[in-house]
Order: C-alpha cells, then sequence, then structure tokens
C-alpha cells in the first residue's frame, strides 16, 4: 500500500534498478565473492544509473530521490550481492550528508557533483581502535597553525578508504570539550601530505567491501575544509546517521527476500521421506516467520524512510528500523540454512555466505545495543511519536 | 536520418503464463508486462543512429491502453516520441493485419529506416515485420546483429547457421534486430523524467484508411482457435538395490536407445 505515498517515476526507477540487478549483477555474484570487487563495466553502469547520487540533490549533480527512493533501491540492490551496498553506500550517505547538512555552499559545489557522478568515492572517517560505540573517546587530534588545522592520529574499519578520494574526518579541536563543542569535522583530499592508507582489514564476510586503517601523521588541512562550524562535528556526524541507518535496514530487508525465495525455492525441490519438504509443517512454519518478519520490517523501514522524508527528525525510528531488520535478517540467514540442511553449510549453496555478511549489520553503524540505547533514551524522554 | 521502431508489449520473461478457461487467450492479470526484449535492441539502435546522425525517434505500438506503459520506458530510454495505435476494431488482429495497421503510420511518418526486434517473445512469430516490408514495397533485412548506415545504404551482418552474411541495403528499409546488436541502456531517472513529457499520439481506425473489415478479428486471416499448456513431465526413472556398476550400465543404455542424447 505504501506505494501510493512514493512518486511514480522513483517506482518505476527501482523497477529499472532490479532490471539491472537481474541481468548484470545477479549472473557475476560468485565472480564478485572470488575477485573481492565489482567488475569495473558493472561499476559503469552503476555510475550511468546515478546510484552514487541518490540522495543528493539534482542541483549538485545528484538523483535526488531522497531516502525512500535509496532504500528501495538499496533494497533492489541486495538482490544482486552485498558489494554494491558498500560501493554506494558511502557516497549516498556518511560520505555526502555531512556536507549537505553543514557544508558551505563553496563545499557543496566542489565536492558534491563528483560524488554524485561516482567520480570520487568518499569515506567517513570516525571510527578509532578506541573509539567504537564510543565516538566521543577519539584521540585523533586536529591543532589550529595559522590558516591550517594540523590532524594527527588514527582511524580504522574506514569503508573504501583505499580507493577513496574525499575523506570526512572527525577529530579532536579541543580536548576538554569533546562531544561538547570540542569535535570538529574536516574534509580531506586523498593526497594531501600527512594522510596515508595502513593496514586493509580482512572480513569474515561481505568479502568485496573494502576497508582500512587511516594514518594522520601531521596532516596540514587548509582552513576552508572545516565542515560547518569548529566544534560542531559530533552533532554534524550524528546528524548523518539516521539515513544511513534507513537504508541499512532496506539491506537487510532485500537480503532477507532473496533468502526466503532460495529458502522456499529449495523446499519445493528437495525430497525427503517421499515428498518435498516444503509438505512439513516444520518448514512451512520457517518460511510463514521468515515471510511475516520480512513484511514487519519493510513496513517499518519504509515508515522510517518516508517520515524522515517529510523532514521528521526522530533517530529512534531509524534505530528502530535497523535494529529490528539486521536481527530479522539474521534470524532469517539461520532459518533458510536450517532449510537447506546438510546443503546449507556448503559453500555452493550460498546461503552461509548471506549468513556471514548478514552479521556484520548488527554491527555496523551503531550495534544492536547502541540503536537499543538510542530508542530507550527516546523512550524514557517521552519523545518518542508513532 | 528518421528511425521508426515497430515494439511490442509481452509478458515479461519469468511471469508464469496460465491459460484463460475459454482457451483462447491467457489469464491477464498479476501478469508483469514488458516491452519485448528484441524489441529492446531495435530501441537501443535508433537511439545510437540519433545520437551520432542527429534525426528523430519514434516508437509505434498497436495495443490496448496498458501498452503505453512500455512506450515510456522506450521514451525513457530515448526515443523522441511515440504513436499508440488504439481503437477497438484493432482487437484480435493477426500479424497481417498488425502489419496494415503498423504501415500506416509508417506512410505518414515516412522514416528512413524501420527497425522492429526479430521476434516477440511471446507469439514467436516473426512474421509482422516482413508483411511490413511487403505493404511498403520496402526491402527487408533480417536478424541484424550489426549496422552501418552509409548515405542511402546500410550495410548489415545478419546471424545465419554458422556465421554471418554482410548485406548491404538501399534505404527505406525495414530490418528486424538480434541479440548482439548492442547493449540496451537501463532508463536512467531523468530519462523517466522526461518520458513523462513526451508525446504520445493515439491512431485510431480513422487515421489508418483501412477498414473495419481490414483489422482486428474481422480482417484476421489466420484465426487462433485455441491455446494448450505444455504436457507433464514424465516421472523420472529411479534405480534401486542394483550394484552403482549395474545402475550406470542401465542408465547409460537408457540415455542411448531412450532418450538418444548420447
Amino acid at each position: 500500500m505504501y506505494k501510493a505515498a512514493i512518486p511514480k517515476e522513483i517506482l518505476e526507477f527501482v523497477d529499472t534498478v532490479r532490471k539491472f540487478v537481474k541481468k548484470d549483477c545477479e549472473p557475476i555474484d560468485e565472480l564478485i565473492e572470488q575477485q573481492g570487487k565489482i567488475p569495473e563495466p558493472v561499476v559503469q553502469k552503476v555510475r550511468d544509473l546515478g546510484l552514487y547520487g541518490m540522495t543528493i540533490p539534482t542541483e549538485y549533480g545528484g538523483l535526488g530521490i531522497g531516502a525512500t527512493g535509496y532504500c528501495l533501491v538499496a533494497k533492489a540492490l541486495s538482490w544482486g550481492h552485498g558489494a554494491f551496498r558498500s560501493l554506494i553506500a558511502v557516497n549516498n550517505g556518511i560520505g555526502s550528508q555531512a556536507i549537505l547538512l553543514s557544508g558551505s555552499e563553496e563545499q557543496k559545489q566542489r565536492f558534491l557533483p563528483d560524488l554524485s557522478s561516482g567520480k570520487k568515492l568518499s569515506c567517513f572517517c570516525l571510527t578509532e581502535p578506541g573509539a567504537g560505540s564510543d565516538a566521543a573517546s577519539m584521540t585523533t587530534t586536529a591543532v589550529k597553525d595559522g590558516k591550517f588545522w594540523v590532524v594527527n592520529g588514527l582511524k580504522h574499519f574506514i569503508t573504501n578508504a583505499p580507493i577513496a578520494d574525499v575523506f570526512t574526518v572527525l577529530a579532536l579541536s579541543d580536548k576538554e570539550k569533546r562531544t561538547k563543542g570540542g569535535i570538529t569535522a574536516f574534509i580531506i583530499e586523498k593526497g594531501t601530505p600527512g594522510l596515508k592508507i595502513g593496514q586493509l582489514h580482512q572480513h569474515m564476510g561481505s568479502k568485496a567491501m573494502v576497508q582500512s586503517e587511516v594514518i594522520f601523521e601531521d596532516c596540514r588541512v587548509p582552513e576552508e575544509n572545516v565542515i560547518g562550524k569548529v566544534g560542531e562535528g559530533f552533532r554534524t556526524a550524528m546528524k548523518t546517521l539516521d539515513i544511513g541507518r534507513v537504508t541499512l535496514a532496506a539491506s537487510c530487508i532485500g537480503y532477507a527476500e532473496k533468502l526466503l525465495k532460495m529458502g522456499s525455492d529449495y523446499a519445493k525441490i528437495r525430497v525427503q521421506f517421499g515428498k518435498p519438504i516444503a509438505d512439513f509443517q516444520a518448514i512451512q512454519w520457517m518460511l510463514a516467520d521468515c515471510a511475516t518478519e520480512i513484511y514487519a520490517a519493510d513496513c517499518m523501514m519504509i515508515d522510517a524512510a518516508l517520515r524522515y522524508d517529510s523532514g521528521e527528525r526522530q533517530s529512534a525510528l531509524a534505530s528502530m528500523a535497523k535494529l529490528y531488520a539486521s536481527e530479522m535478517a539474521c534470524k532469517v540467514a539461520d532459518r533458510v540454512l536450517q532449510i537447506h540442511g546438510g546443503m546449507g553449510y556448503m559453500v555452493e549453496a550460498k546461503v552461509e555466505r548471506y549468513y556471514r555478511d548478514l552479521r556484520l549489520y548488527r554491527i555496523v553503524e551503531g550495534t544492536s545495543e547502541i540503536q537499543r540505547l538510542v530508542i530507550s533514551r527516546s523512550v524514557l524522554k517521552d519523545e518518542l511519536t508513532f | 536520418m528518421k528511425v521508426l521502431v515497430c515494439m511490442k508489449q509481452t509478458p515479461d520473461t519469468e511471469a508464469s503464463i496460465k491459460i484463460a478457461a475459454d482457451g483462447k487467450g491467457i489469464e491477464e492479470q498479476n501478469i508483469k508486462w514488458i516491452m519485448s526484449p528484441y524489441d529492446e535492441y531495435a530501441v537501443e539502435e535508433a537511439i545510437r543512429i540519433k545520437e551520432k546522425q542527429t534525426g528523430e525517434t519514434v516508437v509505434v505500438t498497436v495495443g490496448t491502453d496498458r501498452v503505453v506503459e512500455s512506450m515510456r520506458t522506450a521514451l525513457a530510454m530515448g526515443i523522441d516520441r511515440g504513436v499508440h495505435c488504439v481503437d477497438p476494431a484493432f482487437l484480435g488482429s493477426d500479424a497481417l493485419a498488425t502489419a496494415k495497421i503498423l504501415a500506416s503510420v509508417i506512410k505518414t511518418e515516412n522514416p528512413d529506416v524501420v527497425l522492429c526486434g526479430r521476434q516477440a517473445i511471446d507469439l514467436d512469430q516473426a512474421q509482422a515485420p516482413a508483411y511490413l516490408a511487403e505493404i511498403l514495397g520496402w526491402p527487408q533485412v533480417y536478424s541484424v546483429a550489426k549496422l552501418e548506415l552509409k548515405g542511402n545504404a546500410a550495410v548489415c551482418n545478419r546471424r545465419i547457421e554458422g556465421g554471418e552474411e554482410i548485406v548491404e541495403t538501399s534505404l527505406p528499409c525495414v530490418m528486424t534486430c538480434d541479440k548482439g546488436l548492442n547493449e540496451p541502456r537501463y532508463a536512467s531517472l531523468p530519462g523517466i523524467m522526461k518520458a513523462k513529457k513526451k508525446e504520445i499520439k493515439k491512431w485510431a481506425l480513422a487515421q489508418t484508411g483501412l477498414a473495419e473489415t481490414d483489422v482486428g478479428t474481422a480482417g484476421a486471416k489466420v484465426k487462433t482457435l485455441g491455446y494448450l499448456p505444455l504436457p507433464d513431465r514424465p516421472p523420472g526413472k529411479v534405480f534401486k538395490e542394483m550394484e552403482t556398476a549395474d545402475m550406470v550400465k542401465q542408465v547409460v543404455k537408457l540415455l542411448r536407445e531412450e532418450a538418444k542424447v548420447i
């Protein structure tokens, strides 16, 4: 029913993306997994479709289809391979949103068109070895020196860092104030002296996701590269998280939909005790639970996205959608693996890949526990409106 | 260069087709409709010709209001405008009657090239383009896998058994497009937005200059008597309680003598 609330051209565009996923992405998912990256001709199609700049307004070269359009596309892309999400998510989310929400007009003109077209990739440097869920405990510092800021420190788990051109970096500009006006956001461009890529990270799943450490050694950043005002970086960072969380929910739902299809297809052809296992109630109930939970997550995600696009700002809604969808998708992966039995444990059935890939989603961009913290705070402050 | 594309809307390749209760059609509810995939090559080629040489591109479709959605897809890919042949009298047209309707549009539009898909993926008749060329008195090149326009002529590589044939034809002509001719582009979001404002002109019986008896069920020389579903697959053979070596021998024997596949 929610389709009535979404502009028709966006639904048509999502249909185009589905077609692209079916024709160009699904057939090469094994190849992407083996090579750990998406082949360049397919990446070019992602650029041509404008998928790097879905959330960026048209005046800066983006598609301007808002959180809702982006979520529906993210859901469709999950049917192809998880690598597509990590490729475009940063430019659409935390990589561009800080500039969009708090950047100057000059910064928007300078960076957003290339991020929209996918000519340049961005990354978001917040997490540090000692500062994960407690992002405010960061130790990366920025010290003013004339018309420059000198940044020193180490960030890790930074998605797309080794291939990024534009780094949005959060650093302590005032050690005493910290979250209360002591953290500043900077744009640092690739090639800036003192900006180095550290160790590449190896993952349990999501093999085609590129992540590394980012090292800053006396990295001199011109003062015009400060995003927003000095000391407002933490607030900016927190503001950019909502849209990312809703789209992560959408990605999880896409994965879960595909898994449900794999589960139901397999249950219909796998014969045991003289009949397809789909005839057994134990299997039917697992499929029914998966479908019900997918539907619930989908309703939450769409509602949160539509409300975000209408200007409503309730972080708890994005957190609830992300918490529920990521936990749901992991349960679906577990059940579908169970439906496949021994075959589900085999690499060739592909279910194990989803099982590994999806585990990330309960951690990335705020763990399930942090989401619960955001939600409960909103409840206890009597701020939550359904 | 003016290029006109004849496009047909067909059920999605993955749609599950059920025969209607009267046996003379298919159940159309809950079917996703798409542009016939071979017609996508025609649309793409038309756009590429225009991009190279300037000119105009037109998409023409015969069908009910349902087909407009697929026409919009062609417009979103980049075709300039559309002509939608729609009239209650057209219902039940066979390939010849359809070609007559399309020819009436082509005579008015006067394009240099008419591109069609090699065949529509629903009925697999591949007849309309040949009828069209005959009615217009134009040459026809079937199954084009490569196309090069040179002044008032076209050089085409045709897919034939075991290889390709290269032919040259004068223009105007009718060509049918095969897989491999190009890779159809996806409709971009700006393309989808622009398509909403592009013109789709309606073309009814009165405009065709044809009589009611030329088209639709009245004009159809080939009448569909009915459709039959594919027969159910025969059950597989299972070999049990034998030595593996004997089973293999049995399977090989049957594959050779019964299935005749080895």
